[in-house]
């Protein structure tokens, strides 16, 4: 039951560190977009998932800070795929998803990760 | 078998058998679409095959462990079960949820699937593990209050052993943190700390008070090993499990916004997490030598030392390789983390069903005590490739794994992820090849189950051994 007690601590804690000043609704949005389309079957999301596909925790950082690059990269999937390459689904999201999900990503990368992932590959 | 209402178990071990062939066959499809990128793309894309395979497992691993417990309960309690009806409704009921599930997985895209089940009322999928519909999940949380409600009256009424009361722990233990799926909150480091309620308070909490249960009760009746003495081992191991597994959750909690103090209580009780597994195996291997009859199923035995083995190896050790922060920093949700799970997975809780199933089904198809030597024979041979080729399976991801973590994380020049999975080809395709072979040892094992011939039976002077 330790285990309840310093939950409770960390629960206390988390304002510090997990940038909920940012958590907007677009962002809350956003979180929904990833879970309905089930993107955590193929990528990690702060290491965790499915190992398929690159981590997206830092995806804004690596993509130099910009939104239109993600956004860029999900639109253009073909929907045939890659010929014998792994392929991302072309997903048709709508521009507000588009731009929640965008807004997702940057928000996970603003978490305090302890320093995690070691560099910019994920 | 003792009492006729046991027999509910049969349905229940041939549908987690059935299931686990399903499992199998979509783990072979990920594992080519991890060298041949858009194999059945985009019919079948990655993400769905791992849901299948995943969910699968989980769901025939359920019904392994609830056929277990219907098999137990009333031979432990010495009277017939509360309800067989009730046992036989949720069987049913439970089937066609998991199926319906899994044909909705396949039959339209998730978003789709998520919008026609009404996840926008109660969003909870999406997640790992816990990507059924939000309606499935309700199902399953009423198939366990009336599968607990079944047991716990039958327990009520008869004879109260410390096997049985370890067990029906580990059972609402696995239905009360089940219920932490429905907790979705928007902020994604409160949605993370607690899913690892789910995941991690199973794995290495409650379902390991269900194999502590289910390898003591086997042990007792292959080994006719005093119930005193095994029923202190269990306490032992239980009382580890829970002191190294709760707070072991920490080794969740170091990259994902927590606090920094995580690193030292995650590294420091997950550590000590091998200790119980460690104990199995000692407890298994020490009933066996001091065994006082020798028992006709060799092959359930056979099981049981398994277990002993591939769960220390698989959680304890593979566990272990990757626990510590420092190294953790670098493994984190890589290829090592893939190699652990499949050995944890099989080694633990897959072996375990498999070692109830063998014991229990030669007299669930009216056997006195074991299946014919030739049936026992194949059966032995299903054990070794499936479990040799999983070996196989891990040393290979973890190959894998170390390259990739080099490559990708560790070197001076890290490289993008899609170069690097490129370049540990290889060993995804070994990988590929011994799946292949845990397939043909699953057919193996199947097989066991039709292969005839007169009941194996020891000769007198075997039937008992002097110490
Ligand atoms: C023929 C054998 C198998 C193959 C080829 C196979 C392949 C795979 C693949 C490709 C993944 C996805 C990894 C990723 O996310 O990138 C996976 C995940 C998983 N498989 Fe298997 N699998 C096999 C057998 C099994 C067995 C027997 C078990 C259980 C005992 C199992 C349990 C799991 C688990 C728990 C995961 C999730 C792992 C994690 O999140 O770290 N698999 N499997
Ligand atoms: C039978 C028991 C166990 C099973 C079935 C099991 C299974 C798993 C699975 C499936 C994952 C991947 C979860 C994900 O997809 O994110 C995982 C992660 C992990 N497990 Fe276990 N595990 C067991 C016991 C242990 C033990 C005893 C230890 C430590 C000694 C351990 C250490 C870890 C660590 C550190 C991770 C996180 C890996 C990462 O950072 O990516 N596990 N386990
Ligand atoms: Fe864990």
């Amino acid at each position: 039951m330790l285990l309840v007690g310093l939950s409770a601590d960390t629960v206390q804690r988390l304002p510090e560190r997990d940038n909920r000043e940012n958590l907007t609704p677009q962002v809350a949005l956003g979180k929904k977009v990833w879970e309905d389309n089930n993107c955590l079957g193929c990528h990690t999301l702060l290491g965790e998932g499915a190992y398929f596909a690159p981590e997206l925790g830092n995806v804004y950082v690596r993509y130099g800070n910009s939104k239109e690059a993600i956004k860029g990269f999900i639109t253009s999937r073909p929907v045939d795929g890659i010929p014998g390459r792994r392929s991302m689904p072309q997903f048709n999201m709508s521009e507000e998803e588009l731009d929640a999900i965008a807004e997702f990503l940057k928000y996970m990368s603003e978490i305090d990760t302890n320093d995690w992932p070691p560099n910019v590959q994920g | 078998m003792k009492y006729q209402s046991q027999k509910v178990a049969k349905p229940y071990f041939i549908a987690a058998i059935g299931l686990f062939v399903g499992q199998i066959l979509f783990g072979l499809i990920m594992g080519l679409q991890y060298v041949v990128g858009d194999f059945l793309f985009p019919e079948i894309p990655f993400n769905v095959a791992r849901m299948v395979h995943t969910n699968l497992l989980i769901v025939w691993l359920l019904f392994g462990f609830m056929g277990s417990t219907y098999y137990m309960v009333p031979e432990e309690s010495k009277t017939e079960l509360y309800s067989p009806k009730l046992a036989m409704l949720l069987f049913w009921v439970f089937l066609v949820a998991g199926a319906l599930t899994i044909v909705g997985y396949l039959a339209v895209p998730y978003a789709r699937l998520a919008e026609l089940t009404g996840n926008d009322l109660l969003p909870t999928m999406g997640r790992e593990f816990l990507e059924q519909p939000t309606i499935t999940k309700i199902g399953i949380v009423i198939v366990a209050l009336g599968f607990l409600f079944n047991v716990g009256m039958t327990l009520l009424r008869g004879r109260k052993t410390v096997i049985t009361m370890v067990l029906f722990l580990g059972l609402v233990g696995l239905a009360v943190f089940f219920l932490f799926s429905f907790y979705n909150p928007h902020n994604p480091v409160l949605d993370k700390m607690f899913w690892w309620w789910v995941v991690h308070l199973w794995v290495e909490g409650v379902w390991e008070l269900i194999l502590g249960a289910i390898l003591a009760f086997t042990l007792i009746k292959v080994t006719g090993v005093d119930r005193e003495v095994i029923e202190k081992w269990l306490y032992v191991i239980i009382a580890m499990a829970l002191i190294t597994g709760l707070l072991g959750t920490g080794h969740h909690y170091f990259f994902i916004g927590t606090p920094e103090y995580w690193l030292w209580v995650g590294s420091v009780f997950s550590a000590m997490e091998p200790i119980p597994f460690f104990m199995m195996t000692l407890f298994a291997f020490n009933m066996v030598n001091k065994r006082r009859r020798q028992h006709p199923n060799r092959a359930a035995v056979l099981w049981a030392l398994g277990t002993g083995v591939m769960a220390f190896l698989g959680a304890g050790v593979w566990g272990f390789l990757h626990t510590l922060a420092p190294v953790n920093y670098y493994t984190h949700g890589s290829q090592i983390t893939a190699a652990h799970g499949h050995m944890a997975f099989y080694g633990a809780y897959v072996m375990i069903v498999l070692t109830m199933i063998s014991y229990a089904m030669p007299m669930l198809n009216g056997r006195e005590a074991a299946n014919s030597n030739k049936s026992q024979v194949t059966e032995m041979w299903g054990f070794w490739l499936m479990t040799v080729s999983m070996v196989f399976i891990t040393l290979f991801l973890t190959g894998a794994g170390i390259l990739q973590v080099y490559l990708q994380r560790f070197s001076d020049a890290p490289l993008p992820f899609m170069i690097v999975q490129d370049k540990i080809e290889l060993f995804y395709w070994l990988r590929e090849f011994a799946g292949v072979i845990f397939l043909l040892g699953l057919i193996v094992y199947i097989v066991s189950f039709f292969v005839k011939g007169e009941e194996a039976r020891l000769k007198p002077a075997e039937q008992t051994l002097v110490e």
